[in-house]
């Protein structure tokens, strides 16, 4: 059980150093922080498009928006077909939308993208089809997080928290998307100057999603391996403490590889540190310039990038101090 | 599909003593036998000769020791899938793959619909899931379902290869839902208990944990009462032995 | 809702093929299921009298034994300097001739300078008596440096060891006694044994530094101090005796402890008293006459003091045993100093067996007649078993330490009782049934008789007139009288430093002696490369039969390649190491089940081969062809005395024999069609007592383990060992060296005594250092197995978590283990369960860089180590063995060790990596073993 921090600061990450964790894959961790920006994009887009080709919001260019949100979501859902061993398989996903939640995401997020194909390449934006596009995005990242928020052997994600933190950062996400595609493209055709509206949903939606990664780290160093220890893991705590002392095999393991994955976390709190400066102040700070400044658009260019790389962390973070309960039988 | 089914005819599992398991492997390696060419892909080894030598396999034992002090105990703890009934594996899996039988209650995976995504293996809280490093796809404990209905076999055999190798006898098969198997007495009479109730997956194997250990110190306190004869004259007791000989 | 079909019922095998496992020394029966000429699946034989269906992690692994990337291919010559590992491949017929030159030559010269020894081989029939013919006396399989003390313990104390000769009656028993045993070459035995024990409710109690394996599942567990075992079970017998907790009868009836022994004169003392016949003598207790022990009617008294009729004074041997073991120096407070055992916990220990040997004692239905003629209409089952091995067995105080486990079970009256430790058929064997070690005579002439016995005094022994040794590894010198087995341990350094003399070939099969099996292991590489002032190898030429690329392959001059388990015919016989049990006889064969792959062939018919080019008597007919084809034919036709060969079942000419009887050209058939192996019930009146039992004399003379009935008392006091210590006295016209003659007087004491080992009480080297059997791997020779070596690729050392805090050292941290001859880097794991002054490792995993066809950078060679390399091959004076000074059985246990951290990680030392013999395929980088019969 790790302690609890006593400076109660829940950037100080108290994880124990060298502990397992679960192995942070880059492909996984690409997939959720691109398609998560991509379907909260989509979400905006579904919120505000136009049935004129141009958007409610007249601000954002709905063409070139369309275009991000589908390269991010299916840059983010090839990125996942890494990560499966056997990725021309990967169609059969489609088929457990009863009882899964991986399933569920696979029909969810190429639907959205579908939706979005729909509203803007043929036209045919409706308030319906807008409504139902934010409601798909709302669902796939809903369904993206509960991939993991559903894993009780995974204490640290097995919280409703953790939907909410999918749904903020893709919320997040997709407004700073928005903000900077509208700031970028200013003197596209029926465009005009940036309209604050965006720069400031964005700046709240960043905040509120780093507030809730920090409510997230908060909960994480307290939940260790939540209420399973090595004694429930074999029942053997009426003996005393229990430790393991023989390995099943003295070579590594895929369970170890994949879930008892070993990585200098001396980091961790730096890292959090950093996360929470690329991905949330530095962004922020980039949007209130560009607010005061009027219109400076490669301003906010800047924080997208920063913003994703940020995320990146947090959600490399979120696998690399999450502990599975399998490594109770390993320590 | 990967909905679990609201009951199963029967709840085939193990029940694993750990009252008697000396740790040797045996089960290990004689699943891992049986499996590389049965159900399934081979169990698949990357390095076998190499620097690092890993493979799949569907029974692991590890060795802990419990308790504080010298007179700590060691436990071999041998660990399978645990074909639970509310198995966070099969609904969690996207493609089919992961299937709980509706006949027998033995959780397995249709290898040819796996698209190796190692979900489901992130679902079971034992570590009962191993993805096979050469042809991609899960595999797990079958609790043999090759050899417990293979009419090819002796009656005699049908039944787990870890079981029936088990040197110890510490493995046994057998229906928990049949109140006179072997499996359900065992589990009745000693107690048998599940590896992480918390995680709520209700495993149908049980463990059999073992049995109070103390003797060592308890020899201190037993001894008769050495009083009576100790220090008697020490060389009275060759005529002690000698008396014997006037009974006869 | 189920819609995955699943084919229930795949064919398994196109035929299942029995025979006997040899993953291990155990020889399991194995049903081995053949597919397309592959082998699909190895079960346990559920009708094999030694397993019953079960089989262990190496057993079943038993398939990829055969895919090893290390298995030699064809016979090879050294071309480059010897150790570099360049060979060139020859064929058959070139080895052989190459080989028989060069035993010819120097059997012609002088055949003691041929030293043939062999290691985990089962044919030590036939390798003894090829040597014997040739006429070396260097000679031993690895007994050695085995279990020597537990065998020679056994047969001089009760007729038979523990080991495979004798097994708890696990059915019967309420109380099992295990001294340091880990593993066992009752492997799989053992396991179902302790499963029965615990379903019965018997309770189970293990003394051993370590409380793994079956020390973990122990009802108790007795964290000893190394080496320290006799003293415990001495301080137990002083327990015993004070309380009167023995039982009288057993001791009168089946045990010398009535015979008297001469308190005088100095020439004769501690021999037993005597009638004309040559019979001992004891004081009957109705007439108080002295009568032959055995005479009919005669109800010998145990503390009887008697004078003879010479006029000396003669004592019981009970008597001088109480008068010993009531000493202080067994005293339970005593006894707890030096075992680290509380003294409570001693007493208790007494306390628990003594309530059990005869307050839980019952009657078992089986009547039975004793050799006297009296009738028993039951038996009484004592229900104490015990059990050990190398724990007790790889000290240098072995012999002893064993000899007062035997002398605890005498005391109670369990030898061979029912819920006792019950002897398996061909055992108990008095020991003056076993041969006296054979004698060298001229060059040309076989030995006087085999090359391994038991002496029974001093004229037995292999010593030239100034009493030095006659063998190269000094084995029956007085340097280690009654060595039974040999010094395999000794062969290499001495044959190095040309002591006692040089030699021209050594002979090496299926031995790592470059490795696992030596100590001071970088000392034996070293003296396998020697060279004198004219740059020549000390060990001029080295010839290995081994079937892997082993370390020890790399020394060769010549290889021998051999074959696989499954690709062989083997005899595992009762005049060899036999697989019985209490209830039957039982021998075994191996036969091919899988076709050779590779040049190979069986080591065995290789050595016929030999033989006969070098035309050793016995091998060839009158007309000079051999007289047999291969080993099959031999194992089948070999009479040793008329009517007995190598296999007992399915004798003479119709096969309808069993034990007796002549050859039969189909015996092995008969043995295959049955599932390889026979097996024979004991009467039902034979079981129990078999020493004095007279159904089971009658029985053993028409089966042919013996020709005449051979009864005999269990001996609580060794006369042959008495013989020894005379003869360090002063007496007798064979006379120890003078640097020996102390310590023979001290260590050979006819009653059992505990000695500290020669290291102990070492301030600088505080800690004992032991190895264990990993039950998952077979020595050395696991570590090709892909499968086996997943379990074990690298070994740690196990340190007592107050050492670690003490040394400052953290679990995974890496330290140096230092001893008296060296220092290696090993890491540590922490750990609670041990004896606080003990640290141990598991044997054999630690490997040279690029041996077994393994990667340079393997685990095995990364962070695996030895301890070998600790452990000195000679004793602190350097002109010794590291042996026990009785049997000169190979003190592995005794070493001393300290630690501290080491700075970087990585295992030390590490030795250039050797290259790979030529011809060997590449080491796949995957394996998908079965996958032709997966879809
Ligand atoms: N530190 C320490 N050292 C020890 C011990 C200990 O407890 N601690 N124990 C000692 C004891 S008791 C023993 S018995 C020795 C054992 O040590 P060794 O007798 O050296 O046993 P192995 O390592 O099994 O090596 C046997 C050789 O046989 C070869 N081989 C395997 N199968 C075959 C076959 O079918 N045919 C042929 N021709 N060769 C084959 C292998 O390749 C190997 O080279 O180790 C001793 N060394
Ligand atoms: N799996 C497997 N089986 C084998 C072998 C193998 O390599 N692997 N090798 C075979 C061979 S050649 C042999 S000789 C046998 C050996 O069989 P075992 O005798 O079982 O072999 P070891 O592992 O040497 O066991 C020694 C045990 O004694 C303990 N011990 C050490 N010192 C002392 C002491 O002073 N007192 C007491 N009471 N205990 C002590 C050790 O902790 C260890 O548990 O095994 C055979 N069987
Ligand atoms: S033990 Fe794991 S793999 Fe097996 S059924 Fe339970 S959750 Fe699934
Ligand atoms: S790895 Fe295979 S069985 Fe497991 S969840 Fe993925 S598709 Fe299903
Ligand atoms: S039941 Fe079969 S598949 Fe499962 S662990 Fe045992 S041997 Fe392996
Ligand atoms: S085979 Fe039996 S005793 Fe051996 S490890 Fe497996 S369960 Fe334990
Ligand atoms: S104990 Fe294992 S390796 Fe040894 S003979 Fe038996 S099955 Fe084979
Ligand atoms: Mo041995």
């Amino acid at each position: 059980m790790p302690t609890v921090n006593r400076m109660g600061f829940w950037l100080g990450s108290t994880a124990p150093l060298n502990a397992f964790s679960m192995h942070p894959a880059l492909s996984i961790i690409l997939f959720t922080t691109l398609s998560g920006a991509g379907l909260g994009l989509a979400a905006v887009i579904g919120l505000f498009g136009h049935p004129d080709g141009s958007a409610v919001v007249p601000q954002l260019p709905l063409l070139p928006a369309a275009v991000c949100a589908l390269l991010l979501t299916g840059g983010g859902l090839v990125c996942s077909l890494f990560h499966l061993r056997r990725p021309t398989r990967a169609w059969r996903a489609l088929s457990q939308w009863r009882s899964s939640w991986l399933s569920r995401e696979g029909i969810l997020a190429p639907a959205a993208m579908l939706a979005l194909a729909a509203l803007v390449f043929l036209d045919q934006y409706r308030l319906t089809v807008g409504l139902i596009l934010f409601l798909l995005c709302l669902g796939a990242t809903y369904a993206t997080s509960m991939i993991y928020a559903q894993l009780r052997a995974v204490p640290a994600w097995n919280t409703p928290q953790t939907a909410l933190l999918f749904l903020a950062f893709a919320a997040a996400g997709g407004l700073l998307t928005a903000a900077t595609l509208a700031s970028f493209l200013p003197d596209t055709p029926g465009l005009q100057a940036i309209d604050d509206r965006f720069l400031i949903a964005a700046t709240l939606a960043i905040l509120f999603a780093w507030a809730i990664q920090a409510l997230w780290w908060r909960r994480l160093d307290k939940v260790g391996t939540g209420a399973s220890t090595p004694e429930t893991a074999t029942q053997l705590g009426a003996i005393g403490p229990v430790r393991l002392l023989e390995p099943p095999h003295t070579g590594s393991n895929y369970l170890l590889d994949e879930m008892g994955h070993k990585i200098a976390r001396r980091h961790a709190t730096k890292l959090r540190h950093i996360a929470l400066t690329a991905g949330g102040l530095i962004p922020i700070a980039l949007l209130l310039l560009t607010q005061m400044s009027g219109t400076t658009p490669g301003i906010t260019l800047l924080a997208l990038p920063a913003h994703l790389a940020g995320v990146a962390i947090s959600r490399w973070l979120f696998f690399a101090e999450a502990r599975h309960t399998v490594t109770l039988y390993y320590s | 599909m990967t909905s679990l089914p609201a009951s199963t005819d029967r709840r085939l599992g193990l029940v694993i003593d750990l009252d008697i398991c000396v740790g040797c492997q045996a089960c290990v390696v004689n699943c891992k036998a049986w499996n590389t060419g049965g159900y399934g892909a081979p169990l698949a080894d990357s390095e076998p000769w190499g620097e690092n030598p890993s493979g799949a396999w569907l029974n692991r034992v590890h060795g802990f020791e419990a308790g504080t002090g010298n007179a700590a105990a060691i436990i071999h703890f041998p660990k399978s899938c645990l074909h639970c009934d509310d198995a966070p594996c099969v609904t969690v899996c996207p493609t089919g793959a992961s299937i709980k039988r509706s006949e027998d209650g033995i959780v397995l995976v249709d290898e040819a619909k796996c698209m190796g995504c190692g979900l489901c293996a992130w679902a079971c809280p034992y570590g009962a899931r191993e993805m096979d490093p050469a042809e991609g796809v899960m595999k797990k404990c079958t609790l043999c379902v090759d050899r417990i209905y293979n009419e090819n076999l002796p009656e005699i055999d049908r039944e787990p290869a870890c079981v029936r190798t088990c040197p110890a006898n510490a493995r046994h098969f057998g229906d928990f839902d049949d109140p006179d198997s072997p499996v359900s007495r065992l589990t009745r009479e000693r107690g048998g208990v599940d590896l992480m109730p918390e995680q709520a997956t209700r495993p149908v194997n049980k463990y059999l944990l073992p049995t109070e250990r103390d003797g060592a110190a308890k020899l201190e306190a037993d001894g008769f009462n050495l009083a009576d004869y100790a220090d008697r004259e020490p060389h009275g007791i060759l005529a002690w032995v000698d008396r014997a000989l006037e009974r006869i | 809702m189920n819609e995955h079909p699943v084919n229930l019922s795949p064919a398994v095998a196109d035929e299942i093929r029995k025979t006997t496992c040899y993953m291990c020394a155990c020889r399991c029966g194995v049903d081995v299921h053949v597919r397309d000429g592959r082998i699909r699946y190895i079960q346990g034989n559920r009708d094999h009298p030694v397993n019953k269906g079960v089989l262990c992690a190496k057993g079943s692994a038993g398939m990829l034994h055969l895919e090893s990337p290390a298995r030699l291919r064809a016979p090879l010559l050294r071309t480059g300097p010897r150790g570099s590992g360049q060979f060139e491949e020859i064929s058959w017929e070139q080895a052989l001739r190459t080989a028989s030159d060069w035993l010819a030559e120097t059997r012609k010269r002088n055949p003691k300078r041929l030293a043939f020894f062999t290691g985990r081989d089962q044919s030590q029939a036939l390798t003894g008596w090829w040597a014997q013919q040739y006429g070396t006396p260097n000679h031993a399989a690895h007994g050695g440096f085995c279990s020597v003390n537990m065998a020679a313990g056994g047969i001089y104390s009760i007729g038979g060891s523990f080991w495979e000769f004798a097994q708890p009656d696990w059915e019967r028993s309420r109380m099992l006694l295990l001294f340091g045993v880990a593993e066992d070459h009752d492997s799989n035995p053992i396991k179902l044994g302790l499963a029965e024990m615990r379903r019965n409710g018997a309770r189970i109690i293990s003394v051993n530094p370590v409380r793994t394996g079956y020390s973990a599942i122990a009802d108790s567990w007795i964290g000893i101090t190394p080496g320290t075992d006799g003293m415990l079970i001495l301080s137990l017998v002083g327990e015993l005796i004070r309380t009167r907790r023995i039982d009288a009868d057993a001791l009168r009836q089946r045990t010398n402890a009535a015979w008297l022994v001469r308190q005088g004169p100095p020439e004769r003392a501690g021999l037993f008293a005597r009638n004309e016949d040559g019979k001992p003598l004891v004081v009957d207790g109705q007439s108080g006459q002295l009568t032959a022990y055995d005479a009919p009617g005669v109800i010998p008294t145990l503390g009887q003091d008697a004078e003879l009729a010479d006029g000396e004074r003669a004592r019981t041997v009970f008597s001088l045993a109480v008068e010993k073991y009531l000493a202080d120096e067994y005293r339970p407070e005593a006894a707890a100093e030096i075992t680290g055992i509380p003294a409570a916990r001693i007493r208790g220990l007494a306390a628990e067996i003594a309530r059990t040997a005869f307050e839980e004692a019952y009657e078992v239905d089986h009547p039975w007649t004793d050799i006297q003629g009296t009738r028993h209409p039951t038996t009484l089952a004592r229900p104490v078993a015990v059990h050990a091995m190398r724990g007790i067995s790889a000290h240098a105080n072995g012999f002893q330490t064993c000899r007062a486990l035997h002398l605890l079970q005498m005391l109670l009256g369990v030898v061979d009782c029912p819920g006792g430790t019950r002897f398996k058929p061909p055992y108990p064997k008095p020991v003056e049934a076993h041969k006296r070690p054979g004698k060298p005579q001229q060059p040309g002439q076989p030995l006087t008789g085999p090359p391994l016995g038991y002496p029974l005094a001093p004229e037995d022994l292999l010593v030239d007139d100034a009493g030095e040794a006659v063998r190269l590894d000094k084995a029956f010198s007085w340097e280690a009288p009654l060595s039974a087995h040999g010094m395999m341990h000794a062969v290499i350094p001495n044959a190095a430093a040309g002591d006692p003399y040089p030699i021209e070939l050594l002979f090496l099969y299926m031995a790592n002696m470059a490795w696992n099996s030596s100590m001071n292991t970088p000392g034996a590489m070293q003296a396998l490369t020697e060279v004198d002032g004219n740059g020549e190898y000390r060990i001029p030429k080295i010839i290995v039969a081994d079937a892997f690329a082993s370390e020890t392959v790399a020394y060769a001059d010549l290889v021998l390649p051999d074959t696989s388990y499954l690709e062989r015919y083997d005899c595992i016989s009762l005049l060899d190491r036999p697989i019985g049990e209490p209830d039957l006889i039982a021998d075994a064969i191996r036969h091919p089940v899988v076709e050779t792959r590779g040049d190979v062939r069986p080591f065995q018919d290789v050595l016929l081969d030999l033989g006969s080019r070098l035309g050793l008597p016995g091998f060839n007919d009158r007309s000079g062809n051999p007289n047999w084809k291969d080993y099959a034919h031999y194992m089948a036709m070999r009479e040793f005395r008329p009517g007995i060969g190598p296999l007992a079942g399915w004798r003479g000419a119709k096969g309808d024999l069993s034990g007796r009887g002549e050859p039969n050209e189909r015996q092995l058939q008969q043995y295959i069609d049955a599932g390889g192996f026979w097996t024979e019930k004991l009467p039902r009146e034979a079981l129990f007592f078999k020493h004095v039992n007279a159904a089971y004399q009658e029985w053993a003379v028409k089966i042919g383990l013996i020709d005449a009935p051979a009864p005999f008392m269990l001996q609580l006091w060794s006369e042959p060992v008495q013989k020894f210590r005379l003869a360090s006295l002063g007496f007798g016209d064979c006379q120890p060296p003078e640097r020996l003659r102390r310590r023979i007087q001290e260590e050979f004491d006819p009653l059992p005594v505990w000695r500290a080992l020669p290291d102990a009480g070492s301030d600088e080297f505080p800690l004992h250092a032991i190895t264990q059997r990993p039950m998952a791997m077979y020595h050395s020779w696991g570590s090709q197995n892909p499968w086996l070596r997943q379990l074990h690729a690298d070994n740690r050392l196990y340190v007592p978590a107050e050492i670690c805090a003490e040394a400052g050292i953290a679990d995974g941290d890496w330290a140096w283990l230092e001893s008296r001859i060296g220092r290696i880097r090993v890491q540590v794991r922490r750990m609670q369960a041990v004896n606080s002054k003990t640290v141990w490792t598991w044997n054999a995993i630690g490997k040279r860089s690029g041996a077994w066809r393994l990667h340079p950078n393997a685990p095995e060679a990364r962070n695996g180590f030895l301890l070998n390399h600790l452990i000195p091959d000679r004793d602190a004076g350097g002109s010794m063995a590291n042996s026990d000074p009785i049997t000169g059985q190979a003190a592995w246990f005794d070493l001393r060790v300290r630690l501290r951290p080491a700075e970087t990680p990585g295992s030390e030392p590490r030795f250039s990596p050797q290259p790979d013999p030529p011809g060997l395929p590449e080491a796949p980088s995957e394996l998908r073993y079965g996958r032709e019969w997966t879809r």
